[in-house]
């Protein structure tokens, strides 16, 4: 920009040479417009500074000259203005000589109303003392006991002593976390802050929740989509929210490897999905969610969505069997689209040590910004259970019943998926 | 019947606590002598325990074992290297080497109770929640302490396939949180900041002084074959431990933490085994189901109530005044 300048030389402005050296007088006065613009700016400056001095000149003994007097006090204004006017002109030499003078009879007048105006700002603030200079201390205090009133109701005082019992009880470590290190307070905490995205992003429909046990063990099947997991917290949150219990996810080692991620799904209820951990979920009657396609499911590219990929190695089945819970089949449609994997890096994601490494339409394109979930709408539905209690615990051993019974379930997902897609129609709209 | 009890590693301040409450069942429980063996002397008062100062790593264990015709073992030398023992290595699994092999001489020994640590089963992310006995390490026994305690329970199976008449209690304890007993948890905790590892929150558990105690004592007088884990109930998590303390922790990246963490506990003049760093990262806890079914002994305190009476004893921490204890 500033090269051009220099070659084409006026930049666009009539006579002002090429900018690097002063333009002459002849040239300022050829170019009336801007020549002007500078007096223009001191005559707009000189009506506003006698302006200036009249307004602190009342309260100038008080430091305390509050900006919404000229706001609030129209009717005092009126009256007002006469003791300015006699006012004003000593205001005009006291920056020479400041404070030390002699008291005159002006001075006495000046103070005295100043004093009645303080008195009238009193009376109007309502005993407020004036800390600082335009921080109206009480009418923040109002305004933040009033946004508390609306925004936690006619019992806040209650509500924010809670909230801070909680707080003080979170800081001195005085809670409890399960032996998977479940933390309720925490997963409330992220079922609340899943909502909106659940709710408001995906616009999740909810089918069947009749089918989730209201108590006991049960093993909650899935299909596993959507390249970043989002799949099992949206589940997990539909749970919560629609059967009013805590799925506990089963995850992948991958998850507990990685810092931060794994702290957090600790926290939120997931456990390494290993047979141990599964059967003693289930034995304790939990609510054990598994999605048996794992990497492959999250993996697997755009174009092959909503195809289910093996389901593990069934391992899932032998331990509701063992733990003798039913099997719910949840079928998720509209976690394939939030972000279409277009491509891969193998590579790379072999030396990052992970199962792929995703491209989406948006993702290292747009960096950051291809890190938001496309808005799909996504349904959920949990099928009808799978009851395991009628096979004896010994039958876990036995390799072709499992594989039985992990094709039903995969089927059942399966054909539910196909139902919901077509149910749905387009994905975004 | 007459018994005599030989405790190893007395110097250290956990044995010597069992030795002392092993003279304290007394004849209560059918033991007429308890003898301590290590290479230094114990800094503490003996009580009614002969100390007999002997190195388990040379064959002169097994003169002491024909000399007091000992027929109970304890063996509670398997401790994580510290600060002044060098060659933790050494001590841990050529001692017990030295010591099985005296016991297969010995035509007294009738029981070996060996005093495992939790730490045999690794700590990796890969782990199940809890460990039970019959689990094996995922990961996590590749070097160290926990590989050493993987050998001496190797050695422990492999002198039980020789001696099937020898009674053989495996307690794997979780470490003992008690301001008196020398554990890395405990030295680390006792620092004013704890360094972690960012973004990890392992899940802990303490096993009180008294329940460690009691424990050994059942296994020594009753016969409680069989490998128990031992760790008191429920899991903290470390950030939890830390408030608790009232002490701050200090989240560094995992990569290079191991001698970073150590660098920085030394200049607050303490001092955590190298190998702890893996407990700090992914945390380990063990179903202790075995040894109240199998066993018979119901925990008296859990890994919490551990923890703050461990906290009550120690200095309050930095941040202590933030909080209130429910």
């Amino acid at each position: 920009m500033n090269d051009d300048r220099t070659t084409i030389g006026s930049g666009g402005t009539p006579g002002r040479g090429n900018r690097q050296t002063s333009p002459s007088t002849a040239a300022r006065a050829l170019a009336g417009g801007t020549a002007a613009r500078k007096p223009a700016a001191k005559a707009k400056k000189a009506p506003a500074s006698p302006a200036t001095p009249t307004s602190p000149a009342a309260g100038a003994k008080k430091a305390a000259a509050p900006r919404k007097t000229t706001a609030g006090g129209k009717a005092a204004a009126g009256g007002r203005t006469a003791a300015k006017k006699t006012t004003a002109p000593p205001t005009g030499e006291r920056p020479t000589k400041p404070r030390l003078r002699a008291v005159t009879d002006e001075d006495a007048a000046a103070a005295a109303a100043a004093a009645a105006e303080e008195a009238a700002r009193r009376t109007r603030t309502a005993g407020a003392a004036p800390l600082s200079a335009g921080i109206p201390i009480d009418e923040i205090f109002v305004a933040v006991i009033e946004a508390a009133q609306r925004v936690l109701g006619s019992d806040w005082e209650a509500r924010v002593a809670t909230l801070l019992s909680t707080v003080r009880k979170r800081l001195g470590g005085s809670y409890e976390v399960d032996e998977f290190g479940f933390d309720p307070e925490i997963a409330q905490v992220l079922t609340a802050a899943i909502e909106p995205i659940a709710e408001k992003w995906f616009r999740l429909e909810v089918r069947g929740v009749e089918n989730i046990p209201e108590d006991g063990g049960a093993l909650l099947v899935a299909n596993h989509s959507g390249t970043v997991p989002l799949d099992g917290l949206i589940t997990g949150y539909a749970v919560k929210k629609y059967a009013g219990r805590n799925l506990r996810p089963l995850g992948a080692d991958l998850v507990f490897a990685l810092p931060v991620v794994g702290q957090v799904a600790r926290k939120v209820g997931a456990t390494l999905a290993c047979q141990e951990d599964a059967e003693r979920l289930l034995s304790g009657g939990e609510l054990a969610g598994v999605w048996p396609e794992g990497f492959k499911g999250i993996g697997k590219p755009f174009a092959e969505r909503y195809k289910l990929q093996r389901f593990g190695r069934g391992g899932f089945v032998s331990a509701a069997m063992r733990a003798q819970v039913p099997i719910v089949p949840v079928s998720i449609v509209g976690a394939e689209e939030i972000y279409p994997l277009v491509g891969n890096v193998p590579s790379l994601a072999r030396l990052l040590g992970l199962p792929y490494l995703p491209i989406t339409p948006f993702f290292p394109l747009l960096g950051p910004l291809g890190l938001v979930p496309l808005p799909s709408k996504w349904i959920i539905e949990f099928g009808e259970p799978v009851r395991t209690d009628a096979y004896e615990p010994q039958a876990a051993d036995d390799p072709m019943l499992l594989f039985n019974v992990t094709d039903q379930v995969r089927e059942t997902i399966q054909q539910t998926l196909y139902k919901l897609l077509v149910e749905r129609g387009n994905a975004f709209f | 019947m007459s018994r005599v009890v030989l405790v190893t590693g007395v110097a250290g301040s956990f044995a010597s606590l069992v030795a002392r409450r092993l003279v304290e069942l007394g004849e209560a429980a059918g033991i007429d002598k308890v003898v301590g063996i290590d290479t230094i002397l114990p800094d503490v008062d003996l009580g009614g325990m002969k100390f007999v100062r002997a190195d388990i790593r040379t064959p002169v264990i097994g003169k002491v074992i024909a000399v007091e015709d000992v027929d109970t073992v304890v063996h509670l030398d398997v401790n994580p290297p510290q600060r002044g023992r060098v060659g933790g290595k050494e001590l841990n699994v050529i001692g017990t080497m030295q010591l099985l092999a005296a016991c297969q001489r010995s035509g007294t020994v009738g029981k070996v109770v060996l005093g495992s640590s939790a730490a045999v089963y690794g700590s990796s992310p890969r782990d199940p929640a809890m460990f039970t006995e019959s689990l094996l390490a995922r990961s996590g026994v590749r070097s160290g302490f926990p590989k050493d305690i993987v050998e001496v329970e190797s050695y422990v199976r492999g002198f039980a396939r020789r001696r099937p008449d020898v009674i053989i209690t495996t307690i794997r304890a979780a470490q003992v949180l008690h301001p008196e007993v020398d554990t890395p948890l405990r030295n680390y905790f006792s620092n004013p900041v704890l360094p972690s590892v960012l973004g990890f929150d392992p899940r802990l558990q303490f096993l009180s002084l008294d329940d460690a105690l009691s424990i050994l004592g059942e296994a020594v007088e009753h016969d409680r074959p069989g490998t128990f884990n031992a760790a008191g109930d429920g899991v903290v998590l470390l950030s939890q431990v830390a408030r608790r303390l009232g002490r701050p922790l200090v989240p560094m990246p995992r990569l290079g933490f191991a001698p970073a963490a150590r660098r920085f506990v030394r200049a607050m003049g303490s001092d955590i085994p190298p190998d702890l760093h893996r407990l700090l990262t992914f945390g380990r806890a063990v179903d202790t189901s075995a040894l109240r079914d199998i066993f018979g002994y119901e925990l008296q305190r859990t890994s919490e109530e551990t923890l703050d009476d461990f906290g009550r004893a120690l200095r309050p921490g930095i941040l202590s005044g933030l909080g209130r204890r429910a």
